[in-house]
This record gives C-alpha cells, structure tokens and sequence, in this order.
C-alpha cells in the first residue's frame, strides 16, 4: 500500500531528477505522471500508483513547495473531469494508453459533444445518428454548448447507434477526433456578448470502432460516470470565506460607503449568510469524502450555487447605481477558459444566469434530489418503452 | 404522524470521521480537536479565522445521538408531549430525570472535577439535535446550556457549588434574562439593596420549573436567588411555544447570593452559547418536519397518485432538504467553534443563528401545509414544530440581530 510518506520519497525523487528550475515544463509533466504522481489513485503506468486519493494532496503540496509546473487543471477540466474517469472506467488498454498521458499532460484538449439542439434536459433523446460501416462508424449531426471545441482534439461523443430501441437504449459512446475533416465548428455567441461555447455541425465524420468506449448500445450508461464526474467537479469545488461572487460585492461595499442603502444592506447581509453557509456545507463536504463517507450532499451545491451566484450578481448590479446601467464591453470573443467570476458587476450577472442551465438545470436537479435522494415517486415517464424513432419532437 | 421514525433523510451518514480516543475537546483544553484537515486554511490567506472546524460527527457523537434518541423514541411521543402542554406541568419530570440525571447529559459542560461529564458544546449539539427532532419539554437548552454557560464564567464558590448541583440535573436553573435577548442586547438588570433583590422580569424561559435563577443586578453582579425563597414569585405566561414555557418573575426583596461581580461578561457567554446550540435544535426539529411529511407523502394518495409524486410538492421538499444539508453544517460549525473557543466564534454563532432560524421555520410551515388538513389539526404534532420553529426564531435574538452582529464582525457596515 503507497502510503504518504512513500508518496513524498517518490515525489523527492522526481524533483531530483527534474530540477524544476531547469526542466521544461511538459518534460517535467510527462516525468510526473511517469512516476505515477499525476493522479495517484489512478493505477500504475496510467499516471497514479492506486493510492487512496485523499493522498493526492501530499504530492501537491510538495511540488507546488518546490515550485514545480502544474497542468493547469483549469484549461483542460473537461478532459480531466470528464473524459479521463470515463476512460478509466469503460477504455480498452490501448485506448488508457493512448489517450490519458496527452490529457493530464495538457498537450491534448477535450471537449464534450453531448447536448444537442433537441436534446438537451432530456439528454437520452439525443439524434446525432452513427451508422457502422465496416470498421468504422459514419457520424451525422449537430452538438451543442460544446465549450473547448475550437481548442480540443478529441471529444467525448454521444450517438444513435439503434433508433428503434427505446432512447435510452440505442446510443453509444465514442472518442471523437476533431481534426476530422467532418468536424464544423462554430461560435454560439452568449447573452454575455462572447461566445464562451460552440456549436459543432458534424458530417460523415469517421469514428473508427476502436474508439468506441464501452459496449454498442451501452452509451447512456457511460455517460454516466461522465455526468456523474461533472457535476462532482461544478458544485465540489473548495472556495475561502468570501471566495465566491460575495467577495466583489462585499468589498464594492466597504469602499463605497456612498452607495449603500438600508434595503440593499439587509439584501447584502442575508445573501452573505447564505454564501457562508453554502462554503460551509461544501467544506463539509470534503471532509465527508476525505473521510471515505461521500454523501448525497453534493446534489444540492449547484443548485445552491447557481442561485446564490445569480442573486449575489444582481445585488450588485443594482449597488453599483449609475454604473449599473454600463457594460464594460460586448466585443465578440472566444475564451479558452470559462471565467465566472471576472469582468464586472454586469457580465457576471448575465453569465451566472446559465449557472441554473449548464450540467444539469435547476428545476431537473430538484428533481434528481427529490428522487435519488428522499426517494419521493419518479416523473411519469410516457417513453421508457418507445422505440426512439417514435417519439414526440 | 408521530416523530418515532425519526429516520434522518438530510442526515442519513454512517459513523462519522475515526477520532482517537480522548480527541474529543474537554473544557480548557481548547485545542484539544481533531482535526482531519491537515493544516488547510479554507479562509483563504487574506482572512485567517483559525483553524479548519470539523464539521463531522465523530463515532462517539453518533453513539451518544443513538442513545439519546433510542430513550426520546421510548419516552416522549407527540400524543404525550401535546396532553402535557396543557397539564399543570408542561415540563416532563420523568423524561428530565432519565436524559439529565441517568444519562448525565445535564452536567456535559461541566467539567469533571465539578461533577460534570467534561464534555464539550459539539456532544451539547447533538444532544440538541435530537430534542428539537422530538420537541422534547426539558429544561437542556436552559439549564444544561444557557446557565450552565453563566455558571462557568463566574468565579466563586457559589457559583462552583451551583454548577455542581447543575451537572446532576437534580437542580435546574434558569438565567432571568428574556429569552428574546440575544448575545448583544443590552442588559436589563433589577434593583440590587442589601444582599436581596427588587424588580419583575418577564419572558423567562423555564423558569417556572427552576429551582434557580441567575440575575442580572443593577449593580453590574449577577446573583443566584431560589425560586422557593420568600419574596419569590414566578408566574407562568401563556407561551406560544407551550413545550417551552416562560414566565414573569417577580423579586420583592428576594434574597441573593452573589455568583460573579460582572453580569455581562457570564451573560454574554451564555447567550453565544444558547445562540449558536439553538441551531443544533432547529437542525434536529427542521430535520424532522423533511422526514415525516416525505413519509407521509409517499403513502398519502390524492388523484389516484401519491401526493409526493407530484412535481410541484417534491421540488419544494427537495429545496427544504437543501436548506436542512446547509443548516447541518452551519451548526456543526458554531458548535465546533464554541467547543474550541475558535476566534471565529462569534461570527460562526451569528451566521448559524441568521441561517437556522428562517429554516426552521420554513420547514415547519412546509410540513404544515404539505400535511393539509390534518396538519391544521391540535392532534397531529405539526403545530408543536410550527410554534417551537417561531419561537426559536426569536430566543436568542432574531436572524435580523444576528446578522446585525455581522455587519459589525465582517465588516459590511449599515448605511
């Protein structure tokens, strides 16, 4: 069993074989994740040691001590988030091997092609069809909200493989390339001004069947782990007191006694306690997971957050008075990275408004909890056995 | 309809983080928690508050729940704590004298050496928890918690030999301060004339059952008096919250022994404490009002369907579940900071007050209407959550007080 103090000998030994100072920062990578330090509940050779994961935070701590480089988790959270627990648990060798070293390294992008224009809470209706011919797979259709896209190499990619069994039951999860000449890629431009999200138009792009992950018809079942994995890493995160969106706020108000009001200083207090409170149950959170007790509270931090997010940012719209009524700048654009807390008052208030859509939206999340959680009856559901082909759109 | 499946739904873990045996905090060993964080600072670099809380419970905090609620399932079901409320005797004499005295639970705060259990405000808590979930009519939270507090803030040997007589739970106290006072209210004190008191106090929570009070004098010191001594006389008011009764006390030179010279420093500690445990007792009655109108929803059966199947009902249980998961670890937190005398102390017990209370009666309310009219009803024991949530909203000062305190403690200044 890899304990702490093995781990520390093994993270020692990296950093004397490669001084950070004078290592290039992706040889430094590709040696960390050789040594099984990339991820160390990961197994041997795919980058980990299978080490309890609550270990991890021992490696971290010591390379980020030693100034070592990291992986810049913010750039590539898809593929870490998503793709990599998915391959992990569904790939062939062949495809770990050949996909999770350029992932956690960073040298390759990934995205997500899962929603769909028609097929978006109800995720499982999706129409983007994948018809096998020989060994490769022929793909037609349109994805959605696909952030990374113009900067990704590979997707992780949801299609109709059977139309005449009911949804559920017909798709199938492959690794897409997106250098395909198929791939189409375009900007969706946001209520923001930016188009932080793309849509991707695909057509006759080629799948070969040995970058199919998990079995034909099994998809919805693998994209699971894939869902499962991002709503993890949406509410899980771990944030200081005033770490959120009340930081700004807070500080616009401790600087600018001239705009405050006893009805916004009431608003501002009770929205404090809540954002206290919701990095309180987070923190618990951790600690139940640390602890090996995960429980059924991670459901409810999006939801928590997303409202806060939304309220918070709308307080300060209205704080900021006369400046409320600016907007600091509509220019198109197209991040790399999602940014929620940047920019002013006015951009986090119209970005946080899709806090309550993306990964799950509020109203199917309540749902979910009232389900999963307080095992309350599940929603009619008229097309469980209806072959796909036959449903209402 | 009775509070014995108390089967928590927002709480349901398994034992909780491995302590080691004598990690749990004693009373002047402050930093006596285990904490299983390592050395994170979760307040960021720019605010440090202290440590990490452990927001868990530990395997012996279970343990002492499972006990607690394993007697309160035997001895105090709803049909019994309704016909009490309107008896001579809203208190449960028997039901004290198993938790306070058998179980020891009345001298948790107070150290060993004075006969106590040397325990700390986090077992307090979940000793809380439970009663809230079965509205239990005992005098913990003002004796055991509340003047008990008081107590250990006072240097004297009366204060000692009372503390001692507390920790039995075979003497109860009660502090004659209005339960609506909160940690910064201003002191009201009574006349203070040769060793005996003068003046009449109202809104006094169990102290028609005490057999002392501690009050505050006009002259800065706080005093013991014995409600059996003469020029005594405590009358019980008609409370909203008849599970918790209060009452009007009148001094007409009531003879007192004097516990401490400063009455403010004992009483603010008391009301911190009775603040920031309060929402140990609002999570346990919020927890239950989730869990018994869930069960009941599942099999009450409207338009040939369970009513908990409709989604509309079920977002509302599912958006109280939320608030019960947040309200579990805002008053893990208090609790925890109390328990180590953390500097983050008064801004935990704000916060936890400010967020429990509106919780505690929002699932109250929602367990009445989601009840119908059955709910409306005096023999089903959802009014006696309802009137317990709104008076808890106000003991201890309201969350609009509480989050008066945060203006000051963080910063965030009124206009």
């Amino acid at each position: 069993m890899t304990d702490a103090a093995e781990l520390r000998r093994r993270t020692a030994e990296l950093l004397a074989a490669n001084p950070p100072a004078t290592t290039d920062r992706l040889d430094f990578l590709k040696a960390r994740f050789d040594a099984g330090l990339a991820w160390v509940h990961y197994p041997e050779g795919l980058g980990g040691l299978a080490a309890p994961r609550s270990l991890q935070a021992v490696v971290d701590t010591e390379l980020e001590a030693a100034g070592a480089p990291d992986n810049d988790p913010r750039r590539i959270g898809i593929g870490l988030g998503m793709a990599a627990p998915t391959i992990l648990g569904y790939g062939t060798d062949e495809q770990k091997r050949r996909f999770l070293r350029p992932l956690w390294v960073g040298e390759e992008v990934w995205c997500q092609l899962f929603s769909e224009p028609g097929a978006g809470s109800d995720l499982a209706a999706l129409g983007t069809r994948a018809v096998r011919e020989g060994d490769d797979w022929i793909v037609n259709g349109q994805k959605v909200w696909t952030s990374s896209a113009h900067v990704a190499r590979w997707a992780i990619l949801i299609a109709r493989t059977d139309p005449d069994r009911p949804k559920h039951r017909g798709i199938t999860y492959f690794v897409c390339d997106m250098t395909d000449p198929g791939v189409d890629v375009r900007p969706l431009r946001q209520i923001t001004g930016e188009a932080e999200f793309n849509e991707v138009f695909l057509t006759d792009v080629r799948i070969p069947d040995a970058h199919r992950l998990g079995e034909v018809g099994d998809g919805w079942r693998v994209a699971q782990t894939t869902l499962m994995n991002e709503r993890v890493s949406i509410g899980g995160m771990r944030i200081p007191r005033e770490g959120g969106m009340i930081g700004p706020v807070s500080k616009t108000w401790r600087e600018r006694p001239e705009l405050r009001t006893a009805d916004l200083h009431q608003r501002l207090l009770t929205l404090w306690v809540d954002a206290e409170v919701a990095r309180l149950t987070g923190e618990r959170l951790r600690q139940q997971m640390v602890a090996g007790q995960p429980g059924p509270e991670g459901s409810g931090m999006k939801l928590a957050f997303a409202r806060l997010n939304q309220e918070i940012s709308g307080l300060e719209v209205e704080l900021r008075g006369e400046e409320g009524l600016l907007y600091d700048d509509w220019t198109m654009r197209r991040p790399e990275l999602v940014d929620f807390t940047g920019r002013d008052a006015g951009y986090r208030y119209l970005r946080s408004k899709g806090n309550s859509i993306e990964g799950g939206t509020s109203e199917v999340l309540l749902n979910i909890v009232a389900e999963r959680v307080l095992g309350l009856p599940s929603e009619p559901r008229t097309d469980k056995d209806v072959a796909w082909k036959d449903l209402a759109r | 309809m009775s509070p014995e499946s108390p089967e928590s739904l927002a709480g349901t873990e398994s034992p909780a983080t491995p302590r080691s045996p004598g990690a749990t905090a004693r009373s002047g060993n402050p930093n006596g928690t285990d904490n299983p964080n390592g050395s994170d600072n979760p307040n960021g670099s720019g605010n440090p508050v202290g440590k990490t809380p452990d927001l868990l419970y530990s395997e012996d905090e279970e343990a002492l729940r499972a006990a607690v609620r394993d007697l309160l399932t035997d001895q105090c079901d709803a049909p019994a704590v309704i016909a009490r409320t309107e008896s001579d005797r809203p208190h449960d004499p028997e039901l004290w004298k198993a938790l306070g005295d058998s179980m020891g639970l009345a001298g948790l705060l107070v150290p060993e050496a004075l006969g106590g259990q040397g325990a700390t405000h986090r077992e307090a808590a979940v000793v809380l928890e439970e009663l809230g979930r079965f509205v239990a009519p005992v005098p913990y939270l003002t004796s055991a918690v509340v003047a008990t507090e008081a107590l250990l803030a006072c240097d004297s040997d009366a204060a000692t030999t009372l503390l001692t007589a507390l920790a039995t739970g075979r003497t109860t106290g009660a502090l004659a301060v209005p339960l609506s006072a909160g940690p910064a209210a201003p002191l009201k004190a009574v006349r203070h004339q040769d060793g005996t008191l003068h003046g009449e106090l109202t809104g006094i929570a169990d102290a028609a059952t005490a057999d002392v009070l501690l009050v505050p004098g006009d002259d800065g010191a706080l005093y013991a008096v014995d409600t059996d001594a003469p020029g005594v006389t405590v009358t019980a008011q008609t409370a909203l919250d008849l599970t918790r009764p209060i009452a009007r006390v009148s001094l007409d030179a009531a003879p007192a022994r004097r516990l401490t010279p400063d009455a403010e420093t004992a009483v603010h500690r008391a009301l911190r404490a009775g603040a920031g445990l309060l929402a140990s007792e609002q999570l346990g009655l919020a927890d239950w009002c989730l869990t018994e109108t869930v069960r009941y929803l599942k099999e009450r059966k409207q338009f040939n369907r369970p009513v908990g199947g409709f989604q509309s009902i079920k977002h509302r249980l599912a958006q109280v579940w939320l608030e019960v998961v947040n309200t579990r670890a805002a008053a893990r937190n208090a609790a925890d900071a109390l328990a180590t005398r953390s500097p983050d102390t008064d801004i935990a017990v704000a916060v936890a007050q400010a967020y429990a209370a509106p919780v505690a009666v929002h699932a109250a309310e929602e367990a009445l209407q989601l009840h119908g009219g059955i709910g409306m009803t005096w023999e089903h024991p959802a009014h006696l959550y309802l009137k317990r949530a709104k008076a808890d909203s106000i003991a201890y000062g309201t969350a609009g007080r509480h989050r008066e305190a945060l203006a000051e403690l963080v910063d965030l200044q009124a206009p």
